[in-house]
């Protein structure tokens, strides 16, 4: 989850991934933040998201997005 | 022809029932827009809900597009004002400074909006009257319609008239507003419809947001030709399966994309999921196109045609385009090919003389009835790229410099190299370095600002000096800035680096990134 919330921060250092949780809902991610998050987790993780679990319950939180990932691992 | 308005008229008289434009709510025919149109005229003229529209004066939009945005859009072109829409998503300071240069008598909101609307209309200090679009609308159903008041208005028409007033970023801190002429617009999509062979069987995807000129291509050529344009939501562009869906259900058969939007489905994975096969043209523009995510879209349509848009706003929509016809390697190697017809394209070195020839640079010029009006009450800053073209000492001749260092290859094509300022493209977006620095300066507790972009990363690295700290910066930039404008990275300096000069050595900022 450290992990995560470094690569989160790097491409937004304005965003308290730690608490937000309403990244997607509340506006606060934009398109091209959600591609830089894509790009970076297949980066580091080695996994490329499907179009159909782009959607904002799996991105309002770092919390749902750690999620997302370790499914998407296992 | 000398109006827009014509355009509509003709093609309501050849596609009654044609669907002109729709969005996710509702849909509207060409002649259902028509009367729509000019009965919204007849209320702007009237005087009843605001005072009486001048020609050639602005009707502003606070809202999102929508087909009902559509319909008063020409409502007040009828009326002969022009539309300007404000981009609802940035602070509401920097509204005010759009508000302050268009200075409309009438604010057309919708009631996602009025609340914001309100708040920006209170800072304004000029006055305007704040509309609700769906009252509106119900008052032009209602209303006691009369043909002479809009036949007078039409007496007035001529064909530099602004048609719309889209803003952008400025390098002193305040945007600019391009005015554009309906000569502009008329002479450009009948080049463009022709070029590309779009007719009233088309449906256009549109993906451009209103206060963008990429739109200009989807509401025109539909407006000229019959073809339908399907309004894409924002909201659609961050949930991929919900755009594909969309676009296969609608049966979508051209593109005419910001580069950063067809990256956004290939990257989200939306062509894997469902592509839209009956997509035949693809048209992208804005930045140029990362070679690996045109092959995804290639792999997936292949049979359709793929093109190159080149051009900035102030010379209404593009100037030239090329038509893939090979495959690429490197990202810079799509041309911005050749000037469409009835428009002249070229390279001016730093002494005003003509660069012909392959491989050598120049900045790129354009002139020709694309030219826009300039920008909106701002002498200086048009006379400044707006001149005279310096190759003709005969006769008023008006070009743009657009700022971009282009050369052309070996067969005679314009590539794009660079930009010869700071401005850059970023999400699809223009933005002047200058303008973030500007604000950043402007917030207590910094003494100097310098923005860098890494280009990698695609984002805006933000270097200061001075007390403050830096959630400071950034809750002050947020109050000042729209969201694609943040800065990605913010990093605190003791003191900047300096070149021989005396200025900000920015070669030393980017090495310490």
């Amino acid at each position: 989850m450290d992990k995560l919330l470094d690569i989160l921060c790097d491409i937004r250092d304005d965003v308290d991934f730690d608490t937000c949780d309403d990244l997607i809902d509340g506006k606060i991610l934009t398109s091209f933040d959600i591609i830089q998050i894509l790009a970076a987790l297949d980066d580091e993780y080695d996994i490329a998201i499907p179009a159909t679990e782009i959607i904002p319950e799996n991105f309002n939180s770092a919390q749902a997005i750690y999620d997302l990932v370790q499914r998407l691992k296992g | 022809m000398i109006n827009v308005t014509e355009m509509l008229y003709k093609t309501a008289l050849r596609f009654p029932d044609n669907k002109a434009f729709k969005d996710p709510d509702k849909s509207i025919s060409f002649k259902e827009l028509y009367d729509i149109a000019k009965r919204t005229a007849f209320v702007f003229l009237e005087g009843s809900v605001c005072e009486s529209l001048k020609q050639g004066s602005p009707v502003a939009f606070y809202m999102e597009k929508s087909v009902d945005a559509v319909c008063v859009m020409f409502g007040a072109v009828f009326a002969g004002g022009f539309y300007s829409f404000i981009d609802v998503r940035q602070p509401v300071k920097r509204a005010l400074d759009v508000l302050d240069i268009l200075r409309p008598s009438v604010i057309v909101t919708d009631s996602e909006n009025t609340e914001a609307a309100h708040e920006l209309i209170s800072g304004y200090n000029g006055s305007a009257a704040l509309i609700n679009i769906e009252d509106l609308l119900n008052r032009a159903y209602n209303a006691d319609y009369r043909d002479d008041i809009i036949k007078k208005a039409e007496s007035g028409y001529y064909d530099l008239m602004p048609l719309y007033v889209n803003f952008t970023s400025g390098s002193t801190g305040k945007p600019k507003g391009v005015a554009v002429s309906h000569r502009s617009v008329i002479d450009f999509i009948e080049v463009f419809t022709k070029t590309f062979g779009i007719d009233e069987n088309d449906i256009l995807a549109n993906q451009a947001p209103f206060d963008f000129d990429v739109s200009v291509k989807d509401i025109y050529s539909a407006l000229y030709t019959g073809a339908q344009v399907l309004l894409i939501p924002r909201d659609y562009f961050s949930n991929p399966s919900v755009l594909m869906d969309y676009l296969t259900d609608n049966k979508v058969t051209s593109l005419t994309w910001a580069v950063s939007a067809l990256c956004f489905v290939s990257i989200m994975n939306g062509l894997e999921y469902k592509a839209p096969l009956t997509v035949k043209r693809v048209m992208f523009s804005g930045e140029v196109m990362p070679v690996k995510q045109l092959n995804k879209w290639k792999r997936y349509l292949p049979d359709a045609t793929y093109v190159n848009l080149y051009g900035p706003t102030e010379i209404t929509c593009n100037c030239s385009y090329h038509i893939l016809d090979r495959e690429y390697e490197r990202d810079g190697d799509i041309p911005a090919g050749i000037p469409f017809e009835n428009e002249k394209v070229f390279l001016l070195d730093e002494n005003d003389t003509e660069v012909t020839g392959s491989g050598k640079e120049g900045e790129i010029c354009v002139s020709g009835t694309c030219v826009a009006l300039g920008y909106y009450r701002d002498e200086e800053r048009t006379a400044a790229v707006f001149t005279q073209n310096p190759l003709n000492k005969c006769y008023a001749e008006r070009i743009y410099r657009t700022g971009d260092i282009g050369k052309y290859d070996e067969n005679g094509l314009l590539l794009y190299v660079s930009r010869k300022d700071f401005q850059i493209k970023h999400m699809g977006q223009r933005i002047e370095l200058g303008e973030i620095e500007a604000s950043v300066a402007s917030i207590d507790g910094v003494s100097r600002a310098c923005c860098i972009y890494e280009e990698k990363k695609k984002r805006i690295v933000l270097f200061y000096t001075g007390d403050a700290d830096k959630d400071e910066v950034r809750d002050g930039l947020a109050k000042r800035l729209p969201q694609f404008m943040m800065p990605g990275k913010t990093i605190h300096l003791e003191e900047f680096p300096l070149n021989k000069n005396g200025k900000i050595d920015r070669n030393v900022l980017i090495d310490t990134i």
